[in-house]
């Protein structure tokens, strides 16, 4: 008998990360080039950290009411209202969770029988499936192809619909490969949605993250604002990763459901971090759309410079991710992240830790400086010419 | 224009080739755009930020306030002019409130410094008066935090 026998069966079925590895041998070089980090560059502008800092200085140290600071279910209702022409009532139908990490557990953890199925359109982030497990539910990943901009059709999902799903789980932009939906594909994903009678679970963390035309935001569409529960927060936007801090909205069951198991498990997000989101969300757009330029000009580097490298990518619209195709250089995506980085310092993620669908790929974070991105896109074209 | 404007005040090193990736022009045009820019003086010139302190060198700063009588016609712009051509001063601004001009003025010692302002700049004809305030430490200079203790603290790999 060993211990790890006793683990839950769900636990035991989902496979360790395939990160760790290259975060091993990174970690023991100095001078590594990091092209690999999900997170932004920028440190919260000033005006966020110090509205933390005064109100811990006020004694902000408190509880918060289960579903959030109401000012800060306030201030996002009115984002909503403001930016989609969405209602949300903030008593009702806004809980503020513990990043969009929890808000997408709670609510898988919501909606989800055991053995329900939920269509995962791939690649994408990483806990998706395994929060789709640990909720008791089945992932069903969908591949979405390079040939259609990694956009996902109803096509693809037809096949995969049975008498069991219950969800479809989207994220968009996407997290790795910079896809966006454009309005006409979410449109036929809304209706698909209805046709199946599914819940529509829409991760929008990177939604203001869009570099070309503006982001559609799913529960704006015709009939979907109660079929969706709409998941997003403040990491990428205004750079506040480590502050732990998202919001869910969808239809007052939905989300009196998730406060439900929120107030039992998490109780409340933290409190600093609820004073700094309502600064975030009343004086920070003029912060996030500075940041939000720079990560478009540094898009725009990347992607010429990987292109003129012969690595082909399809020109990324949200996020700050590239994902070129490497197969070119006749290796598969594991053996060039880690091939790459042993011989150059640059580190970067194969593209099937998102996923089957992300082999051939891997996965380039330009959330990093202009000065770093052109050095390793140096070194990048140094390790193709030397492997050849 | 204004992107480029941009990008070139906070990096004035980077290189053509960088500038046209990021802004979706071609490389002649870019060079075609900084030429006209810096032929109408728009781009002024490309200068570097140094803390000559960590250098070594002792550098001292003194900031002037300057009561002018304006002059017919010319008003403050004639003798602001002449302050600004002494090689000592390094800015000069037109002030709104208890006085008018704002020198500031850069040399080796407090000596010298205190030196220039008596023989030189008080003696001009129209300044009234001076006030001279030596700078103890420099934190921040043109947008840029000089003992910044801010740095990248993130894991190499984040998915």
């Amino acid at each position: 008998m060993t211990w790890s026998e006793k683990l839950s069966t769900s636990v035991q079925s989902i496979a360790p990360s395939g990160i760790r590895k290259f975060f091993d041998i990174a970690a023991q070089m100095d001078d590594v080039i990091s092209l690999g980090v999900g997170e932004p560059d920028f440190i919260t502008p000033w005006s966020i950290r110090e509205s933390c800092v005064y109100g811990l200085e006020r004694g902000y140290t408190s509880y918060t009411a289960n579903r959030g600071m109401p000012e800060l279910r306030n201030e996002i209702s009115r984002h909503y209202n403001r930016n989609f022409n969405l209602d949300y009532n903030p008593d009702t139908e806004i809980l503020v969770t513990v990043g969009v990490s929890e808000a997408l557990d709670i609510a898988l953890r919501a909606v989800l029988n055991v053995g329900d199925e939920v269509l995962i359109p791939e690649p994408c982030y990483v806990s998706y499936q395994a929060c789709t497990i640990l909720a008791g539910g089945v992932p069903v990943p969908v591949s979405a192809k390079i040939e259609n901009e990694f956009r996902i059709t109803p096509e693809e999902l037809e096949p995969h619909v049975t008498p069991k799903t219950k969800a479809i789980l989207i994220g968009y932009p996407n997290n790795p490969t910079g896809a966006i939906m454009e309005r006409r594909d979410l449109l036929k994903l809304a209706e698909f949605a209805e046709k199946h009678d599914l819940i529509v679970i829409s991760d929008e963390i990177y939604g203001d993250l869009t570099y070309e035309g503006v982001h559609e935001c799913f529960s704006a569409l015709p009939k979907m604002r109660d079929r969706t529960i709409l998941l997003n927060g403040f990491s990428k936007a205004y750079a506040m990763t480590g502050w732990r801090i998202g919001y869910a909205l969808s239809n007052a069951d939905f989300i009196g459901a998730m406060t439900k198991i929120h107030q039992y498990t998490m109780l409340c997000a933290p409190i600093t971090a609820q004073v700094a989101a309502i600064e975030a969300l009343k004086h920070g757009e003029k912060y996030m759309k500075k940041m939000v330029a720079e990560y478009d000009r540094r898009r725009n580097l990347i992607y010429d410079g990987l292109n003129k490298l012969g690595l082909k990518c399809f020109e990324p619209k949200g996020a700050f991710y590239i994902f070129p195709d490497i197969t070119s250089s006749g290796m598969t995506a594991e053996d060039f992240a880690e091939k790459l980085i042993r011989a150059e310092r640059v580190a970067l993620v194969p593209g099937t830790a998102f996923g089957e669908s992300g082999k051939g790929h891997v996965r380039c974070s330009y959330a990093t400086s202009i000065e770093k991105i052109s050095a390793a896109l140096k070194r990048i074209e140094k390790f193709l010419v030397s492997s050849k | 224009m204004r992107e480029l404007l941009e990008i070139l005040e906070g990096n004035a090193r980077i290189s053509t080739a960088e500038l046209a990736s990021m802004l979706q022009r071609s490389e002649d045009e870019i060079k075609e755009q900084i030429a006209l820019l810096e032929k109408e003086k728009i781009i002024m010139s490309y200068s570097t930020l140094i803390n000559w302190e960590r250098y070594g060198e002792e550098l001292v700063t003194a900031v002037i306030e300057i009561n002018l009588t304006p002059q017919r016609e010319v008003g403050f712009d004639a003798l602001a002019e002449r302050i600004c051509r002494f090689d000592e001063v390094r800015t000069v601004y037109l002030m709104s409130g208890n006085f008018d001009l704002l020198v500031v003025v850069q040399g080796k010692s407090l000596k010298e410094i205190s030196n220039f302002v008596a023989t030189r700049l008080s003696t001009i004809e129209g300044v009234t008066q001076t006030r001279s305030h030596f700078l103890l430490k420099e934190y921040k200079k043109d947008g840029i935090i000089l003992e910044n203790t801010e740095q990248d603290r993130r894991l190499v790999i984040v998915p």
